[in-house]
C-alpha cells in the first residue's frame, strides 16, 4: 500500500471524527458536566488533557529531530571507540537535562496543585451548602434504595433505582450497603464514592441544568453488578416538587375488576415476602419498593425499560434476564399474570 | 510416567471440589407440593408392619452457594426473628442434634411447609420450595450436618464494627 501523505491526513482525519463522536451530549460522561461539580473536575481534566498533549508533542517533536538530526562524526569512528563530548558539549548537555527536570517537576506542582484545588473546592459544597437536600442512598446485590430523608417522617419517600434531584440545589448523598461494596458514581454531576457495609460515606451532587443522567456501580459487586444501573433525574424546582409529592401518596387503589384481581394476584404471592406497595398490606423491606412502580423507567435496577412485555418476561423468569440476582423464581398461572401486569403498571 | 499419574490423579481430586461451586441459576419455580408421608419421623405406624421410607434428598446438598443463599433468606425471611442465628429465642434453637420434630432433609422440610404448633408459621406456598431447600442447606449446615468442603471457613459478609455518625451535615436536619 503507498502510504502517501494525503491518504495519512485522511486517515487521521477520519480517526479524529470517530473520537469527536464520542464528545456530544453523553449520560454517562465526565466531559458533559451537568453541574458545578462535574465542570470542576471536567475543567481539570481539559486542563490535563491540554497540557500533557503539549508536552506529548514536544516530546515527539524533540524525538523526531534527533532522529533527523545528521550526527557529527558518527561514519567516521568504529562503535568501539568511546566517544567523549567535549567539554562544551557536556556542559551544555548538563544544562539541558537540568532545565528538562526542573520543567518536570514544576509541571507536575502545577498538576497536583490544580487537583487538590479543584478537589477542595467539591469536598467544600457540604460546608457552603445552605438549602441543601439528603438523600440515603443504599447499595444492594443488584440494586439501589433511595430514600429521601425529610425531618417530617411523613415526608419520607422511598424509592429504587432512580434519583430526582432539582436543578441548582446541592444534595448530600449519603451511602450504605446492605451487603458489599459498592460504589455511587454519576460521572456527569460528580464523582466517585464507595458505599460500605455498615459505614456511611457522604457525596454531593448538584445539577445546573435538566437532564437525565446515568450511573452504574463503579465497584465490582458481583455476578450482576454490569446491570446495578442508576438514573438521576434533574428537573426544576416545581417539576422536582410535584414528583415528591406524588411519590409521598399511597399506590393507587385498582378500580376496575382486571386491575384488582391483580393485586390480589401480587399480594396471595411470594411477592409481599420481599417487595411493599405503600396502601397495601404488603410490606417487604429486601427489595425495591415498588408503590410507584409504574412511574419508574426500568425493571431490575434498569436493565430493561419498563414496558409490559419486559416486565412479563422478568416477572416469569427474572433468572434468564439477570442470572443470579435475587428476584425469587414464582410459579404464577398464565390467567394471573396479565391482571398482575395490568396493576403493577397502573401503579403510577 | 509417573509424573504423569500424579498430574492425572491431583487432577481428579481438583474436579471433586466443583460440586461445592455448582450454582443452581435458574431453579424450576414449579412446586412438588407437601411430601405427607414421605416426611414421617418414624417408620413405625400402628396396625402394620415396618416400611421402609421413601428417601428424599435435598438437592442442594453440599453446595456453597446454596448454603451462602440459605444464609440470605435465613435472615430476608426473618427466621432470625425467633430462631435468632441458630441458638434460639422465642423459637427452639437450630444449634442440635435433638429435633422435636426431626432433623432430616425431609422433616426440615416439612417443619417449615407446614408449621408448627406454637408459633413456626406455615411457609409453603408463601417461598418458592427451592428457596426452602436452601434454607435446609444453611439451617443443617448450623450443626455440621454438611460437609466440610461446602461450609465457608469465615462468613460471607465484611466484619466491622458499626460506625458512629460524628453528624448530619445537611440543611434538610438543620
Amino acid at each position: 500500500m503507498n502510504w502517501s501523505g494525503k491518504r495519512i491526513i485522511t486517515c487521521i482525519a477520519a480517526l479524529g471524527i470517530l473520537l469527536l463522536a464520542g464528545c456530544g451530549g453523553h449520560q454517562q460522561s465526565v466531559i458533559d458536566p451537568g453541574g458545578p461539580l462535574a465542570g470542576r473536575t471536567a475543567g481539570l481534566w481539559w486542563f490535563f488533557f491540554w497540557l500533557l498533549t503539549a508536552i506529548f508533542i514536544a516530546v515527539l517533536a524533540l524525538t523526531l529531530w534527533t532522529l533527523t538530526r545528521r550526527h557529527r562524526g558518527i561514519e567516521q569512528e568504529s562503535l568501539e571507540v568511546t566517544h567523549l563530548p567535549s567539554e562544551q558539549t557536556e556542559s551544555k548537555l548538563t544544562r539541558v537535562v537540568a532545565v528538562a527536570t526542573i520543567a518536570t517537576v514544576v509541571i507536575l506542582f502545577i498538576l497536583l496543585i490544580g487537583s487538590v484545588v479543584a478537589g477542595k473546592a467539591n469536598a467544600d459544597l457540604g460546608s457552603r451548602a445552605k438549602n441543601a437536600m439528603v438523600i440515603d442512598l443504599t447499595g444492594n446485590q443488584w440494586w439501589w434504595q433511595v430514600r429521601y430523608d425529610n425531618p417530617d417522617p411523613r415526608r419520607i419517600v422511598t424509592t429504587a433505582n432512580e434519583i430526582h434531584i432539582p436543578i441548582g440545589r446541592p444534595v448530600e448523598i449519603m451511602g450504605r450497603s446492605n451487603d458489599v461494596i459498592h460504589s455511587f458514581w454519576v460521572p456527569n454531576l460528580q464523582g466517585k464514592r464507595d458505599l460500605i457495609p455498615s459505614r456511611v460515606t457522604t457525596n454531593w451532587i448538584e445539577a445546573d441544568r435538566p437532564g437525565t443522567f446515568r450511573g452504574q456501580c463503579a465497584e465490582f459487586c458481583g455476578l450482576q453488578h454490569a446491570h446495578m444501573v442508576l438514573w438521576v433525574i434533574a428537573e426544576p424546582e416545581d417539576k422536582f416538587e410535584a414528583w415528591l409529592n406524588a411519590q409521598l401518596r399511597p399506590s393507587v387503589s385498582p378500580t376496575d375488576s382486571v386491575k384488582q384481581r391483580g393485586q390480589q394476584v401480587f399480594l396471595n404471592h411470594e411477592c409481599i415476602f420481599c417487595h411493599s406497595i405503600r396502601g397495601t398490606t404488603a410490606a417487604g423491606q429486601v427489595a425495591p419498593d415498588l408503590t410507584h412502580f409504574g412511574s419508574r423507567r426500568g425493571i431490575g435496577a434498569n436493565t430493561l425499560p419498563n414496558t409490559f412485555g419486559n416486565l412479563g418476561g422478568w416477572i416469569v423468569d427474572p433468572q434468564r434476564v439477570k442470572p443470579g440476582n435475587h428476584m425469587a423464581t414464582v410459579p404464577i398461572n398464565a390467567a394471573d399474570l396479565q391482571p398482575l401486569l395490568e396493576y403493577l403498571e397502573s401503579l403510577k | 510416567m509417573r509424573a504423569l499419574a500424579t498430574i492425572v490423579c491431583c487432577s481428579i481430586l481438583l474436579l471433586g471440589a466443583c460440586q461445592r461451586e455448582k450454582r443452581d441459576l435458574r431453579p424450576s419455580p414449579t412446586r412438588v407440593a407437601l411430601f405427607g408421608d414421605a416426611a414421617r419421623q418414624s417408620p413405625l405406624r400402628p396396625g402394620g408392619p415396618v416400611e421402609p421410607q421413601p428417601v428424599v434428598t435435598n438437592p442442594y446438598n453440599g453446595s456453597s452457594y446454596a448454603i451462602a443463599q440459605g444464609q440470605r433468606l435465613f435472615n430476608w425471611y426473618n427466621c432470625a426473628g425467633c430462631h435468632s442465628q441458630g441458638g434460639g429465642g422465642i423459637g427452639p434453637p437450630l444449634i442440635k442434634k435433638a429435633w422435636i420434630y426431626g432433623g432430616e432433609p425431609e422433616n426440615l422440610f416439612d417443619t417449615i411447609v407446614k408449621g408448627r404448633p406454637n408459633g413456626m408459621p406455615s411457609w409453603g406456598g408463601r417461598i418458592p420450595e427451592y428457596q426452602i431447600w436452601q434454607i435446609i442447606a444453611y439451617v443443617r449446615s448450623l450443626n455440621g450436618e454438611q460437609p466440610k468442603s461446602a461450609t465457608p471457613g469465615r462468613s460471607d459478609t465484611i466484619q466491622t464494627n458499626p460506625q458512629t455518625l460524628k453528624s448530619r451535615t445537611s440543611g434538610a436536619t438543620k
